[in-house]
């Protein structure tokens, strides 16, 4: 078991290291004078010289990759060219609504979608079926800010029941932050819902088929059991693989959603430096949630191991 | 004995260079799909005949006005008629999702034909893939955006780039299994060159997954161009774009909501369609595909 971590653990280190090769040439390989793209149509020569200097764009190409890449190792993701502050400082001071929003959006739609699945899957061809699978298409094709402008006209405009936008933090008190965080988790939860449903159902019909469940069913034993211990927990690992997948998803929505709920997250932060082509914190950005997703994805197949005994490395 | 004389087959002979087409009708609501999508492309290559206005023509005199028999569905915030703009906007959509759909499967085709057959070039093709698909999509795009400025071309680029390891690793596991059947090694003991093998007898296998991963790519294309433009780092904001007209739309929101509604409306409709199309495709072309996973 160990020796498969340590072994998966080296397996992600060439791909982080893909995504840090593309991220460094996209800026360097983009025709063009890097240093004038960033700084837009009119900008001054000392402001070209200071992003220049700031990149390090005056040295040769393998000297800048490995400087930059010995930087980002001691956790150095380098200056914003707006605002001059370290890039880690300005992701850290926005990372609080984000990562409410995405933990409660994945709480909602596992306690939302996999229920919807297994139903399907128990009422498999019924007009139950069809209509999870429906809704789920729906979620699919929906876009998170139509959803979530759908939300706010209904919930915030007609209904008054909740705050039309913005974010207080979880120590401003759990009302506040409650009623605020409620839409944009419903919202970015639609896709994820209909992602998670969908996999719950068809690893649950893949299951259903199996030689342990006629057994049980045999035995007598009520639907409900036969449903959640002998089928459930053996459909868990694909399940739980698109938990993983779908973080990906969430990433993309989490900018939307802000934007729509004017939230100041760390979504938010890269809308705003792509506007002021603020790189540092793009490259940032990508190269943090492809660490996090690489994590995440990391930590799900070693999850396998313990889930379901029958896999062993 | 002459080839003529021997006796005509009992199976079918279907080739999946000619997928049938009849799936698009299978149930009445892929057949309302169908219907519906087919009505938005003609809406969109007709738009410059159908849209009762000029989608730029700005009247700031005209600003918001509600919806009346002139502006059928009102005007936006420089006056302009948001019908027309509607009807405009697919255009954009629509291209970059053909568009990316078409550039991410034949890209995906090559790599995924050549990494399925020599081992070296897939050890380091798949990583490279592996590295792009850890990228989340949008931020991708974003970071290309950004850099090469927004220009039709760049956005295109910018979307059809994340898709290209999916469909790399769709091709790449149909040729592997493809590589191991007796036809391949046949061609290979008779010395066929390898061209030809990769082309007439892996290549056709590829096309019914393919058919049905290229709507999922268009499909895709279309929403992230959307979230692209609703951003702010899409397509240069005087273009009318779904996203574009929205993202617009957004400041004035509370004031007047169908800004928002109309081409968020046409643009979940294209999508669905789509979306139901493809699994429709999936379900009448690749009944493996049915069974192994949920979408």
């Amino acid at each position: 078991m160990l020796g498969y971590l340590i072994r998966r653990i080296f397996a992600a280190v060439p791909v982080m290291g893909v995504v840090a090769l593309f991220v460094f040439l996209l800026l360097r390989l983009t025709p063009g004078d890097p240093a004038a793209i960033l700084a837009g149509d009119n900008a001054t020569p000392e402001r070209l010289e200071r992003i220049r200097t700031s990149l390090g764009l005056n040295e040769p190409l393998i000297v800048q990759f490995i400087t930059w890449v010995n930087k980002l190792l001691h956790g150095d993701l380098g200056t914003s060219l707006i605002s001059n502050l370290p890039v880690m400082k300005m992701i850290g001071q926005r990372v609080e609504p984000s990562i409410s929003i995405a933990l409660s959006t994945i709480i909602l739609a596992v306690i939302v979608a996999v229920p919807l699945g297994v139903i399907a899957a128990w009422k498999h061809g019924t007009w139950i079926d069809r209509f999870v699978m429906g809704l789920s298409v729906l979620g699919f094709s929906v876009p998170v800010f139509v959803v979530g402008y759908v939300l706010i006209e209904v919930f915030a405009i007609d209904l008054r029941w909740v705050p039309v936008q913005g974010f207080k933090s979880i120590s401003a008190g759990f009302g506040q932050f409650f009623e605020r965080i409620i839409l944009p988790t419903c919202a970015l939860s639609f896709i994820y819902v209909a992602l998670i449903a969908r996999m719950t159902r068809a690893a649950m019909l893949d299951v259903l088929g199996e030689d342990y469940v006629r057994t049980a069913r045999a035995k007598g034993i009520n639907e409900v059991a036969v449903m959640l211990r002998h089928a459930l927990r053996n459909a868990a690992v694909p399940v739980i693989t698109v938990i993983g997948t779908g973080f990906a998803l969430l990433i993309y929505g989490i900018a939307a959603t802000e934007s729509v709920f004017n939230i100041p997250g760390i979504g938010r932060l890269t809308v705003d430096a792509v506007l002021a082509r603020d790189y540092p914190v793009i490259q940032a950005m990508i190269l943090l949630t492809s660490l996090i997703y690489v994590v995440v994805n990391l930590l799900i197949d070693v999850a396998y191991t313990l889930l379901d005994p029958r896999i062993r490395y | 004995m002459t080839v003529d004389s021997l006796p005509q087959s009992s199976i079918p002979i279907t080739s999946p260079l000619r997928p049938r087409f009849g799936f698009l009708t299978s149930t009445p609501i892929i057949a309302a799909a169908t219907i519906l999508l087919t009505l938005i492309v003609v809406i969109s290559i007709l738009a410059p005949l159908i849209a009762p206005h000029d989608p730029v023509q700005l009247a700031p005199s005209l600003r918001l006005k509600p919806a009346s028999a002139q502006f059928l569905l009102g005007t936006d915030a420089y006056g302009r008629d948001l019908l027309s703009r509607v009807i405009y906007g697919g255009r954009i959509s629509l291209l970059i999702g053909i568009g990316s759909a078409i550039f991410s499967v034949v890209i995906g085709l090559a790599i995924g034909l050549v990494s399925g057959f020599f081992k070296l070039i897939d050890s380091v093709m798949m990583r490279v893939m592996d590295g792009l698909m850890a990228m989340p999509s949008i931020l991708l795009a974003i970071a290309v955006v950004s850099l090469s400025g927004a220009s039709i071309w760049t956005v295109l680029i910018a979307i059809t780039i994340p898709e290209v390891p999916r469909v790399a690793r769709l091709v790449r596991s149909v040729v592997l299994s493809a590589r191991e059947e007796p036809y391949v090694e046949a061609a290979i003991s008779v010395g066929s060159s390898l061209p030809k093998i990769m082309w007439r007898h892996l290549m056709p296998n590829t096309i019914a997954p393919l058919i049905v991963q290229g709507t999922y790519v268009c499909a895709s294309a279309i929403l992230t161009e959307a979230i692209l433009s609703f951003l702010g780092a899409g397509i240069s904001p005087e273009t009318p774009t779904w996203g574009n007209i929205m993202a617009e739309g957004r400041q004035y929101f509370q004031l007047k909501p169908t800004l928002i509604f109309w081409p968020g409306l046409l643009l979940s409709i294209a999508i669905l369609s789509i979306n139901l199309i493809g699994d429709a495709a999936r379900d009448a072309l690749d009944p493996r595909m049915k069974q192994r996973e949920g979408k």
